[in-house]
């Protein structure tokens, strides 16, 4: 349908739709904007772009999120994520999986029981082997062999989804490495488990460790680790320094990290997270002019559109892309719990930007250009000047926003006045207080004499 | 001759110099008790003497005159010759005997509140206050009953006259937090909160050794004018360190109620607070708060409405009542009426439109009359910062803190600092 649309970003156009009829402005919306397009949210698209466990783990992830109101979309996950786990050895996730179908797809996507049976005998013995192998190397005290042995430990681990035992057996490993090609595999590895259990705080310590071998590192692995690194930050919602490390990763990683993210979703996070926090000359240097993060956004054009709406205060517009924008993010497994306050945190700076260079701003009109009704704009408003973000006064007469800016010289008057009252008042009270305790301590004493 | 006319001769004889009187003194407290046992003849000797110059006698026979039970008759004609006394009486002889005299007055204020009057000794009062004391920084027994009897007949301009002293001498802890609490509550009768929260302060953070009542109910007050004055009443940074433990420990445990009322205000619903403030009005009442109380209701509108001015320039009345929480314009317009006249903001109410525009405050800091303010406020800080350093040398130069901190100092050197042993006790 649209060029434009190649399986990066489809977006639900259901809701937007229904919001729009019930405007009745939807078609010249339409034929204004650019990048639209009415298709569903294109699950397989979507899901090709990863690969590994975290392909599964999204494919759930989003079959939770549907829920029952859109089922045909919760069943298409499920399938496909079945289909996934019935190429890997994980049964744990795939008794799981069947529970969820719950049979709606029919015969074909049941319990297994047969395969689930060979996949854990299969297990037993593979452990069975591994342990004796690693025994031997041990008693024959070969390092590198033990260290293969750890990590053929960890691998096996990790396909049956014993995630806690992996990440064990891959620090462990670190004890037998000799080179730093080795730490980094271990770091990697230990990277990639700690971001399926949800660990952020390894990830970070693990980064900084492979970044300070003494080798340098290849390109790929630094833009791993940038990703790995940025992940952990918007984890932990220290958006700007999450920005700052998506935007520095090399173009050049493409798609080499599908088992953990995607170059769309870099370009994605990176993107809300910069809009989010970077004020405009930041925004400018280290978005819009970034020649190699140019590369990720060509992949997410709605992305790249709505970050130079913004610049150019276009923010309509804007606001209409992220509108756009938010199912989908809402079914992205690291930006689900994050979406919410980024987009607040864009709109807020929408509203202060578009107040800062004016001394008085008309109501009616901003509220126009923000697509809201003056009411709720002033509400807004209110609790943005409460919270000292934007510096005026709203005449709720007229509707016009005035700045208002403090007179330092009166508000110094203020503050000295105020401390030699309080100076006054604290060496009166301590002038007494010591009184009080040179008698009381008299009295004793005295006593104590007698 | 009989022994009280001979006593009375000789106060006669004996009041004019100083030295007379240390012998006169001395002599009277020797007939104390054959004083007291005359009660009978005691008002014809007073006759004799002059308040003015026998001051010193005149208060040892008033002392055993007074001493017995007096009944309400009675009161009326001792009432007027204990004023008399006291507005006549000089400063020096009576500072000879400052217990006495503390009785005397006492007795006076026992009598006048069983007459039921109390406004007629707070002048003399006031001058018997004002007469003990040896500066006006120094606190007597008497400031307290004062401004007790301030409280009762309603005279709170007088109380604040006193109250405006600084007092740094105190002789008995207890004269302080009875002080400190009256006044504030005549501070808060006069709405002057910011004094009224000075003075209890002081009675909840003087050193004490164990919980007093005093320092209860001064705390329940200080809570409630806290969130007159400031809109805030944190529990975890009401007390300062210099407090003293027991203070820190226990005060919060008698005064749940109070606190409960101040995390409710904190909330910012008044609908909430006024709601808590109708379940507890038996337990407000018992405390005799339930008028601060309804105060701090009140300035909970108060506050709502100056945090309006922080953000709008102009309001619709009907918009002030929806975010206040008040029931209608009218409402809003007597509220804003109030805070206009007690100055509290700056606004005009266009009663047309129904608007209020919220205007600067209009204080440019230049007139003269604002330069001699800051002028005057240097230079009493400036006098408190050098009584400050003489304190700090008079207590290093004190010889108990010396032997203290001398022997717990370790010595360092052989020919260090040695403390002369004179000091260790």
């Amino acid at each position: 349908m649209d060029a434009d649309d190649d399986s990066s970003n489809p977006m639900i156009d259901e809701i937007y739709a229904n919001g729009d009829a019930a405007e009745g402005g939807g078609g010249e919306k339409r034929s204004r904007r650019l990048i639209i397009s009415g298709d569903q949210f294109d699950i397989e698209a979507y899901a090709s772009l990863y690969s590994g466990r975290t392909k599964i783990a999204r494919l759930l992830f989003i079959a939770d999120q549907c829920g029952d109101d859109n089922s045909a979309m919760q069943l298409e996950a499920l399938r496909m994520a079945f289909d996934e786990i019935k190429k890997g050895e994980n049964s744990q996730l795939f008794r799981e999986v069947v529970n969820k179908i719950g049979g709606r797809l029919g015969l074909d996507y049941t319990m297994d029981v047969a395969w689930c049976e060979a996949v854990d005998r299969r297990a037993e013995q593979k452990k069975e082997k591994l342990d004796n192998e690693l025994n031997a190397y041990r008693t024959n005290l070969i390092k590198e062999s033990i260290r293969m042995g750890y990590n053929d430990f960890g691998d096996f681990y990790y396909a049956h989804g014993q995630l806690g035992e992996a990440f064990k057996s891959y620090v462990r490993t670190r004890d037998y490495c000799t080179t730093s090609k080795h730490i980094i595999h271990m770091c990697m590895s230990a990277i990639l488990v700690s971001i399926e259990m949800g660990q952020f705080t390894h990830v970070t310590s693990y980064v900084s460790k492979a970044e300070q071998t003494h080798e340098a590192l290849d390109q790929i692995t630094i833009a791993k680790l940038r990703c790995a690194a940025g992940l952990a930050k918007l984890v932990s919602k220290k958006y700007k320094l999450a920005a700052r490390k998506f935007l520095e990763t090399a173009p050049e990683l493409g798609s080499q990290y599908n088992e953990v993210i995607a170059p769309q979703d870099i370009a994605t996070y990176g993107g809300l997270c910069a809009l989010a926090t970077f004020d405009r000359t930041e925004l400018k240097t280290k978005v819009i002019d970034n020649i190699n993060f140019r590369n990720f956004l060509e992949l997410v054009p709605e992305v790249r559109e709505l970050i130079n709406d913004f610049y150019s205060s276009h923010y309509a517009s804007c606001l209409e892309y992220l509108a756009n924008l938010k199912a989908n993010l809402l079914l992205d497994i690291h930006l689900h719990d994050h979406v919410e306050t980024l987009y607040d945190q864009i709109r807020h700076k929408a509203l202060i930007q578009y107040t800062l260079p004016f001394v008085s701003v008309d109501l009616q009109m901003m509220a126009s250009a923000f697509k809201t009704t003056i009411s709720e704009l002033e509400k807004e408003l209110v609790a943005l000047i409460t919270d000292n973000q934007i510096q005026a006064r709203i005449d709720s007469h007229n509707k016009i926003l005035y700045a208002r800016h403090a007179d330092q010289r009166n508000a110094t008057f203020q503050r000295v006045l105020e401390t030699g009252r309080g100076f006054d008042r604290d060496v009166r009270s301590m002038l007494l207080r010591t009184n009080l305790i040179k008698h009381d301590y008299n009295a004793r004493s005295l006593s104590r004499k007698l | 001759m009989d022994p009280l006319e001979a006593l009375v001769a000789q106060i006669q004889g004996l009041s004019s110099t100083p030295g007379d009187i240390a012998r006169l003194h001395v002599i009277l407290k020797q007939a104390d008790d054959s004083l007291r046992s005359e009660s009978t003849r005691l008002s014809s000797v007073l006759a004799q003497l002059a308040p003015s110059e026998h001051s010193l006698g005149f208060l040892y026979v008033l002392d055993a005159f007074t001493s017995g039970q007096i009944s309400k008759q009675q009161a009326e004609t001792t009432v007027p010759i204990i004023t008399g006394f006291i507005n006549a009486c000089n400063a020096e002889q009576i500072r000879l005997a400052p217990e006495k005299f503390v009785l005397v007055c006492k007795r006076l204020k026992d009598q006048v509140m069983m007459l039921e009057a109390p406004i007629r000794s707070v002048g003399p009062l006031f001058t018997a206050a004002r007469k003990l004391q040896l500066s006006t920084e120094h606190l007597t027994p008497l400031h307290s009953d004062f401004l007790l009897l301030c409280l009762l007949a309603k005279c709170y301009k007088t109380g604040l006259s006193i109250l405006e002293d600084g007092i740094f001498e105190v002789d008995q802890p207890r004269d302080l937090f009875l002080y400190c609490y009256y006044g504030g509550m005549i501070c808060i009768g006069l709405k002057r909160f910011q004094k009224a929260l000075d003075l209890l302060h002081n009675v909840v953070t003087a050193p004490m050794s164990s919980l007093n009542a005093i320092a209860v109910e001064a705390y329940k007050k200080y809570i409630l004018v806290s969130l007159i004055h400031h809109g805030q009443w944190q529990i975890s940074t009401s007390l300062p360190k210099y407090a003293s433990s027991v203070a820190q420990r226990s005060l919060k445990n008698f005064c749940q109620h109070y606190i409960e009322l101040a995390n409710s205000y904190g909330t910012e619903k008044i609908a909430e607070l006024e709601a808590y403030v109708q379940t507890n009005t038996e337990k407000f009442e018992n405390d005799n708060n339930l008028g601060l109380v309804k105060q701090v209701v009140l300035s909970m509108y108060k506050r709502n409405i100056q945090r309006l001015t922080q953000t709008y320039l102009t309001l619709s009345l009907q918009d002030i009542a929806n975010t206040v929480q008040l029931n209608s314009p009218k409402e809003a317009e007597m509220h804003v009426l109030q805070m206009i006249q007690d100055g509290e903001i700056y606004a005009t109410i266009n009663q047309r439109d129904g608007m209020v525009r919220f205007l600067e405050d209009p204080e440019q800091y230049k007139t003269c009359e604002m330069i001699e303010h800051i002028d005057s406020s240097i230079q009493r800080i400036m006098a408190l910062s050098r009584k400050l350093s003489a304190m700090d040398e008079q207590i290093s130069c004190d010889q108990l803190y010396l032997s203290k901190v001398g022997r717990e100092r370790q010595r360092y050197d052989f020919d260090d600092f040695d403390v002369p042993t004179k000091f260790n006790i």
